[in-house]
Order: structure tokens, then sequence, then C-alpha cells
């Protein structure tokens, strides 16, 4: 089946790359715009999709560092 | 003393590493493909992109059969030394605590750095004394310390001030396991071994090493 | 062959690129109509990219012999005898109109192509310097330009482990809509090392090696590299080839590892045109037919046509002549280091490039038609009878020479470069003995305790006032940069970025650029190893400043007496040194004060220019002086303040005259310093002028005080706000 994992920084750890995004969306003339994180969407066709939260535990993310969420 | 420095397809400093720890004894190149870690009495994982990290620095390289072999290395107490990328897996690989994260400024950086010893009680700066300043060179993009939930952890050596090249969480460049054993640092100490490039400050790391008795 | 029916004519021909004449021409040598597959290989071999039609004609001026000269031109890259059973391996090759399409992607993938060109020789890739030129930072778009080429550059080169040692780069109007990357790789090789790319015996196998193949830069060769950018460049976007330089890694520690283990015939890389160019280039200098079978070439994408597989640009991808005992380890080794390793074809005795699908014949050509017969253009150069470039604007109303100095420092062609070089890794590899601002040329230490010298330039302005003299200047700058490392030059590599040729003006500015610069390799003794043109590099308000880049590399026999520019010790006597007459006019100055460009430029002594390059060498080898720094753009006073911030110590100057002789321009001008004695024996070579004295904090100059903290501080605040 087809899965999705989004993964993004952790709330409270500095993300530079969303930061960048949040200050050049004004420059453009996009206001209002708060709260901006950058992460990564990856996509997968995986057989049992009960491995899905392993995988990311062990390497499509680091919890330490980053959340994860598997869209199924 | 013989050095084993791993080699991942992607990595960029592994012969600047061997080149730098053959000043100090014997240092051969160990194949991530392999398994066998020829005898050595310490490990160096070094700079470059392993295999390319394009997940997450560090991620895929963990699971290289040869990180299989250093991580048993390590737990049995052997020195393992990651430079750059190669702390990076260190931390991926658990062997150290922490993780690296985008650099603040988001760019690569390349320059030398002051350091200064705030551990030399490790098997890796026992040349040092603490308080002493080191200028050894950094280049990467991901390189600011994130410290583990618990802030638990042995820091070895701190960018000086004005020299946090990264955003690195309490200005931390390198760090060490509880035990010791395990080193990882963000600057470049192979690339400080020649003043004909540059600053030797990076020798003492070698040089510290050397001292480990064989089979330690 | 496949029905004739569907068989594309006149009109598909002129849409790719090619005249009618041309393609009347193909059928003449054809005796039929060309298919779609054969149609598509002639436009691309028969483009400017790859034929050089308008321009081969008038490199022939170019000498490429010289002593030390070990392959000259038509081999992937060049190379020059460094000593020691070395050779060095170099080129320079633009990048750019991909990059004005997409600078990232585009930085980086010529940084890869020119690191393929070099290992393809045989050669491992050392250093890598690149040569930049965008419109005035005030313009969003340049800076968008800037922000991103430099990311793609670092991207690539840092993460394949070669340093970027060094480069240039020059902010003018005329760039604004046409940038140019142009990116230098050296690399080193035993002699014995060195490989061709001829194909050659009947019967080989042909390998392709590296990455899957996909439709990327699909016709880009003759799309993107020969028609004037215009407003649909969006478009053209999916077209780009994506960098991936982890494979290029892979494919280069593999192909390194095969030549090493004498596992090959001979090695070409893919570059523009794909395998066509490949295949046929290699037929072409081997005397050989070749046969590629597309089916057996993996495919990244399902439903490629055999046009389209014959063209791709995919990267990082190498072909290789291998004899058929030895296919099997090849394979394996391509196995070991997982990158894609396929048998597509063999090298016949047919004279003919055949482009087969599981057999059946879908395309075939004779070589000779594909790479020789491309018809040849004279150009119809003329001079300009009105000015070709409007003034540039006037940024600097200072009147003061302390106002104009800092005004200098900071302006974006003088500041300082390190916001772009401290993204680049420059030490990888251990050999770098000279940093960017450490000295004129990076310098690179070689096995043995010998060191290479390598520097990179091209003044497009200076070209523009007088395209025979600027390039005669360019030659010059990089000779003068190796002089004050140390190192004498063992060869040149040229990259020559122009607008349209079918233009008169600029046939002219082509034609005298290159006249200058056969003129002053003659002079130097330097031959020319190989290099690259790039013509139509035009936006809508006309073409760039003509921009011949130059890379030369060099030798000094002691890399511990590498050259440095900074002032190192207080109480040395400062000199003035060599053949130097400068003018306002046509400087970096005039420019800031938004002057017009001068017809012509002063004529030059290069004998003596020579001269004095030689005699700064032979001391600077000798130890025999603390620093030397050639005098360039903004001038006298701009290389001491230079001299100063690289050494972090003041000067105390004693300078009589006037504004131009502070800041005026012209080539042959040294700032040299040491003991008085020894720059005084200088004096017996050369003109020399002992001007002050190193020592204290601030640039005493002509009556002002400038501290050298201020100094640093206006000249790495310059361009530091373009990288937030």
């Amino acid at each position: 089946m087809r899965a999705r994992v989004l993964v993004r920084p952790k709330a409270g750890i500095l993300d530079p790359q969303g930061r960048a995004v949040e200050r050049a969306l004004p420059a453009l003339g996009f206001d209002g715009v708060q709260n901006v994180h950058v992460g990564r969407l990856i996509e997968l066709d995986v057989d049992d999709p009960n491995q899905l939260e392993a995988m990311c535990e062990k390497l499509l993310a680091n919890p330490l560092i980053e959340d994860y969420e598997i869209q199924t | 003393m013989k050095f084993g420095v791993v080699r991942f397809p992607g990595s960029c400093d592994e012969v600047d590493a061997q080149l730098a720890a053959s000043r100090v004894g014997e240092a051969v190149l160990l194949w991530h493909g392999d398994r066998d870690l020829q005898g050595v009495d310490a490990v160096i994982v070094p700079g470059g992109f392993s295999y390319g990290d394009y997940l997450r620095v560090g991620a895929i390289a963990r699971f290289a059969p040869v990180m299989e072999e250093v991580v048993e290395f390590a737990r049995a107490g052997g020195p393992v030394l990651g430079i750059c990328n190669g702390f990076q897996v260190l931390c991926e690989a658990g062997l150290l605590p922490g993780a690296l994260l985008p650099n603040a400024g988001l760019r690569f950086v390349c320059r030398d750095v002051d350091l200064v010893v705030e551990d030399a009680a490790t098997p890796f700066t026992r040349a040092c004394t603490p308080g002493d300043r080191m200028t050894i060179p950094v280049k990467h993009t991901t390189g600011r310390y994130h410290l583990p939930p618990d802030g638990d952890v042995r820091v070895v050596l701190r960018y000086a001030p004005g020299h946090n090249p990264n955003g690195s969480e309490g200005d931390v460049a390198a760090v060490a396991s509880a035990a010791g054993n395990v080193f990882g640092l963000m600057p470049h100490p192979e690339h400080a071994v020649d003043p004909l490039t540059g600053s030797t400050d990076g020798l003492k790391v070698f040089e510290s090493l050397a001292r480990v008795p064989a089979g330690a | 062959m496949p029905d004739t029916a569907a068989l594309p004519g006149v009109q598909e021909a002129v849409a790719l690129g090619l005249t009618p004449a041309e393609y009347e021409l193909i059928v003449d040598k054809l005796g039929r109509a060309p298919n779609q597959v054969e149609l598509a290989m002639f436009s691309l071999l028969w483009s400017e990219h790859c034929a050089y039609k308008h321009s081969r004609k008038l490199l022939r001026q170019l000498p490429t012999e010289g002593p030390y000269l070990l392959m000259g031109p038509g081999e992937n890259a060049g190379a020059v005898d460094v000593g020691g059973g070395l050779a060095c391996a170099f080129k320079v090759e633009s990048h750019n109109h991909p990059s004005a399409v997409e600078p990232f992607q585009g930085a980086a993938t010529g940084v890869g192509g020119i690191l393929r060109d070099v290992f393809a020789v045989g050669a491992r890739p050392i250093a890598v310097l690149d040569s930049l030129r965008f419109g005035e930072p005030s313009s969003g778009r340049s800076r968008y330009l800037l922000d991103r080429a430099v990311a793609g550059i670092g991207h690539y080169g840092n993460s394949i482990g070669v340093p970027t040692v060094g480069g240039e780069v020059y902010f003018e109007g005329p760039y604004e809509q046409n940038c140019l990357i142009n990116a230098m790789c050296l690399g080193l090789a035993p002699h014995e090392r060195l490989t061709r790319s001829a194909a050659a015996g009947p019967g080989n196998v042909l390998v392709l090696m590296g990455a899957s193949t996909g439709r990327d830069g699909i016709g880009g060769a003759s799309v993107l590299a020969s028609a004037e950018l215009d407003e649909a460049d969006e478009s053209k976007r999916p077209s780009v080839q994506i960098g991936d330089p982890f494979e290029e890694k892979k494919v280069m520690e593999c192909c390194l590892e095969l030549l090493d283990r004498d596992l090959l015939v001979s090695l070409q890389d893919l570059g523009a045109a794909g395998l066509t160019s490949s295949a046929a280039e290699m037929a072409s200098k081997g005397g050989v037919g070749i046969d590629v079978d597309v089916a057996r070439v993996p495919l990244r994408e399902a439903g490629m046509e055999a046009f389209e597989i014959m063209v791709s640009e995919s990267q990082e991808r190498m072909l290789a002549v291998v004899e058929p005992a030895r296919v099997d380890e090849v394979l394996e080794a391509c196995a070991r280091w997982e990158i894609l390793g396929a048998p597509i074809g063999e090298v016949t005795a047919s004279g003919h490039l055949r482009v087969l699908r599981d057999g059946a014949v879908e395309g075939d050509v004779p070589v000779a038609a594909l790479v020789d017969d491309c018809p040849l253009y004279d150009l119809e150069p003329a001079r300009p009878s009105a000015p070709i470039y409007p003034p540039p604007p006037r940024t600097l109303d200072a009147t003061g020479p302390r106002e104009t100095l800092l005004a200098l420092l900071a302006s974006p062609n003088l500041a300082s470069r390190r916001p772009l070089f401290e993204q680049y890794d420059a030490i990888v590899q251990s050999r770098t003995v000279r940093r960017p601002e450490q000295a004129d040329a990076a310098v690179l230490v070689l096995p043995g305790g010998g060191a290479l010298a390598v520097s990179i330039d091209g003044n497009g302005r200076r070209v523009a006032c007088d395209p025979y003299r600027g390039a005669v200047e360019a030659v010059l700058e990089c000779a003068a940069n190796l002089a004050c490392a140390g190192a004498e030059p063992l060869g040149l590599t040229n990259c020559l970025n122009f607008g349209n040729p079918e233009r008169p003006h600029v046939a002219w500015q082509l034609s005298e650029a290159i006249r200058g610069l056969a003129d002053a390799c003659r002079a130097l003794d330097v031959p020319v190893v190989g290099g690259n043109v790039s013509l139509y590099n035009e936006g809508a308000e006309g073409p760039i400043y003509p921009t011949p880049v130059v890379g030369m590399v060099g030798r000094l026999p002691d890399a511990a007496r590498a050259g440095r520019l900074g002032f190192a010790r207080a109480g040395d006597a400062i000199a003035l040194a060599g053949p130097f007459a400068p003018r306002i006019a046509g400087s970096e100055l005039a420019k800031l004060r938004g002057e017009p460009l001068p017809h012509e430029l002063d004529d030059i002594d290069v004998a003596a220019v020579r001269a004095a390059q030689e005699a700064v060498r032979e001391a600077v080898r000798a130890g025999e002086i603390s620093s030397a720094h050639d005098v360039a753009e903004g001038g006298l006073a701009v290389a001491l303040a230079e001299a100063c911030i690289g050494g972090g110590v003041g000067a105390r100057i004693e300078l009589k005259g006037d504004e131009t002789r502070l800041f005026g321009e012209a080539p042959g001008g040294f700032v040299l310093s040491g003991p008085a004695g020894a720059l005084a024996a200088l004096a017996e070579r050369m003109p020399l002028e002992i001007v002050g004295e190193v020592g204290g904090e601030a640039l005493e100059i002509g009556g002002f005080a400038v501290p050298v903290a201020d100094l640093r501080a206006v000249w790495a605040g310059g361009l530091a706000p373009l990288f937030p």
C-alpha cells in the first residue's frame, strides 16, 4: 500500500530553514505567515504498514530532533 | 598504534585522516562493506558524505556492515574517533549522545576556528591541558550540536567565544561517551597537522591517541 | 531502417538549430534524408557548442606547444609535466546558459562536468576554481543567481571531496540577464596513467558506467547553449540536468581504480549531447566505428525513444572501451562502487556510428560526417563605430582619496570574497598551502615538496574597452599572480565567453581577443592546453562584456617558500615594482564614477612585464622578500590596503602623485615588501621605487591614514550583506 511519512523538526528546535522561509514570504508581499517549518515528505509502497512506525524510529526520522507523522 | 579509517563510498577526508594518523602510527583503510577491522587499535570514522547523506546525515551509514563491528569495538572499550560526518554517524549510531542539525546560518562554512579544551582526561585529549586553545578548521553544513534531553554530555572541546560557526548549543564542538573512549567533533583535526597547510594543533588528538596502550 | 514516410525534413532541422544549407549538406553526406535519430545527432554535433563552427578557425592562432606540454587540445583535458613523473591535467569550461535558467543545478553540474573531464584523462581531481560574472548586486536577480550559483558550486565540490581553492567574481551590468559560470578543475596523474579517449580495437566492448539515463537536458546542447535567452526560459526548466555529487564520487573512484588496474582501453565522459557526442568523439579519434544498442542502456524512465537516449544529458556517466576479456572485471568494480555498468555496444571497423535497438538498426551515420564535416564559418568582424555598452551607473560621489579608497574597498568587485569562499571546502586532500586571500594564486603542495600554483582571471570590462589589450592583460594578470606565489607558468586553459558571433561587433571582439590571447601566450611561452568557447551570451539589452577567462597553472620548487600577499614584518621596506603606467580610464574607480568605457587601453610592453614577473618570481622563490602582490583592480592604493589587511599590519607610504598614481590601473605593477637591500637589488632587473615601510596599525598614505581594522571592516563588509 502507498504510505506517506511526514518528517518535521520537533517543536522548540531551532529550524533555520523554516525561519528563512518565514522571513522571505513577507518580503514578497505575503503577510500574515507564522510558524513555518520545513521538513521532508517520504512516499513509499509498503506491504506491511505496521512496520512503518519502526521504520521511522530506526531510519526515516531521528526521534531526538524530529517528529514524524504516518499517513496511509 | 594501528589506526583503521572507515571508508564509505562518499567519504571525502578518509585519506587525510589516514595521512594524519600515519604521523603517529600505522593507518589502514576499512571498507564500509567489510566486517573485518584488521586488528586495529583505534577506529576513525572520517568526514565526507558517507552514503550521500540524502535522508539525514549519518542516518544510513550507521547500518553499514563495518559500523556494526565498530559499535562492538566501541562497546568493548576500543577508542573510536568520529570527525565531522563521522561524529554525525556516531550520534546516529547511539555511541554518542545528542544530534547534529543544519547550521544556524544554513550555509556550508569552511574556516579556522579556535577551540578551548575542557576535558583533557579522554584518550583523545590527554596531550592537552584544560584551558588550552587550539586552532582547527571546520567545514560542514550540519554541525549544530543539539544536546540530548537530559543534557548529560561529556563535553571535551568548546568553540572559543565568538568562534561558534554553526550555532551549537553551549558552544559544544566535541563530546565523548561517558567512558571517554568514543569521541566526536565537528572540527577537522586531520587538517591541522602540517605547518605547510596551516595550524598543527590537530596533531594533539592523534598524539593523545598514540599514547593509548595498544589493546586498551 | 525504419519507415521513411515519417522522416523529418528541413523544417525540423531548422527547429533543431540547423540551417537549411547545413541540412542539405547532411542529406548530401548521407546520400539520403536523415531519420529522426540521425537528425537529432547531427543537430547536436553540428551545434556551436560541439562543433565550434564560429570559433574553430580563429582558435588555430593559439599556440599549443610548450616545453612542459604532455597533452594538448582535443582530449577531455590538457596536461603539463609538473616534475617527479607527475602530470597536471586541467581545463576550464562554461555552464552559462544552464546556470542562467537554474543557477543551483547549472553551477553544480558545471562543476560535475569539469571534474569528469579531468578524471576521464586518468587524473585524480585535486582542485576546483570558479570564475563567475553577475549583474550589479543592486539587482534582485543578480543576488539570487549569485546565492544559488555559489551554493551549487559548494554542494557539488564539497560533497565530492575536491577542494575549491580559488576563483574570481565580478559584478557588471551587462551580465544581468546572462550570468557566467565557468569552472576549472586540476587533476594529478603519473605520466603513464594519462588516458586518451580514442576508441580502438574492433570487437572491444563499449561499457556505459554511472547513473541511469533519463530525459534530462534533451536537446540541451543545441537549445540551451546556442539560443539567446528570452522570456520563455521558465518552460525550459524541465530540461535542466540535475547533479548528484555522491554518484559522481563513486563514478570517479571507480574509474580511477579501473585505470589503476589497467582495465580500460580508453575513457570519455558524457557531457553535452550525451552518448552521441561521446561515442562519435571516441570513434573519430580512433578512426573506427561504434555500434550502440539503446536497448542495453539502463534507463530511468520508461518509453524513451532512441533519439532521446542518444542525446540525453543525464549527469554522472562515463563511457569506456574495454577488451572483451576484461569486461567482467570492469562490471565487478562497478558493482563494488554501487554504480551501474552496462555493455551497450562495441567498437567496429565500419567507420560508422550505428544506433541499434535490440539489434535492429535505427540510425547509421559516418563518424566523419558527424565530427569533421560540420561547416566552419568565417566571421565578419567590424569594429563598432559607436560604443556598444552604456556607461556603468554612477555609484560614487566621494572626492577625497581617503573616502575613495574606502569606497573602492567596499565595492562589489574589490571587497573580500570571504562570504563566497567560506562556503567551499578549500582544504580537503591536505594539499592547500595557500587559500584564497593568502596569496595572489592558490598553492597546492606536490609529493616531494614542490608545489603547483593556479590562478583564474579575466576582467570583461577591460576587454570591452579594448578586446586585444584586455585579453593580453588577462594572461598577464594570471602570470603575475603566479609570479607572486613564486611559480613559473606551465600552461593555460581558457574559456571564451562572448555574445552572438554573427553580429559583426561581437565577431570583432572575439577575433581581437583571441589574437590578444595568442600574442600574450607566445610572449610568455605558455601553451594553451585546451579550453572551451561559449557564444550567444546575450540578453535583451545586448551582449555581455566580452569575457575571455584564463586559467593558468604553474610550478614552484619549494612549497614552503610559496609567496604571500600580506605584509609580514614591521620595518620591511615597501616597493612599487615593475613597468607600471596607470590610467584612470577603464579602471574600477572610473566605473564607480559612471564614466564611459574608453575606446582603447594603453599599449603594453609585454617583454618588460615578463621580465618584471621573472624578477618577482625569483625573489619569492629565493625567500628574499616577505610579500608580493600584484597591482590590479583599484590600483596601487587598494593593493597596499590589501597587503595591510592580509598581514594585519600597517604601512607608512610616501607617495608623490595624484589620483592616477593611487587608483589608476595597468598591468605590470607589483607591491613588494622585504629588506631594503633585497628590494634594491631587484631594482637592477626592473623599474622599482621604494615607497614606504611596513609598521604601525594604520595605512598612512599621501596625507591621510586609515586604521587597518577600519580597512578590514569595510572590505569584509562589501559582500557580506549578499549572504544574510
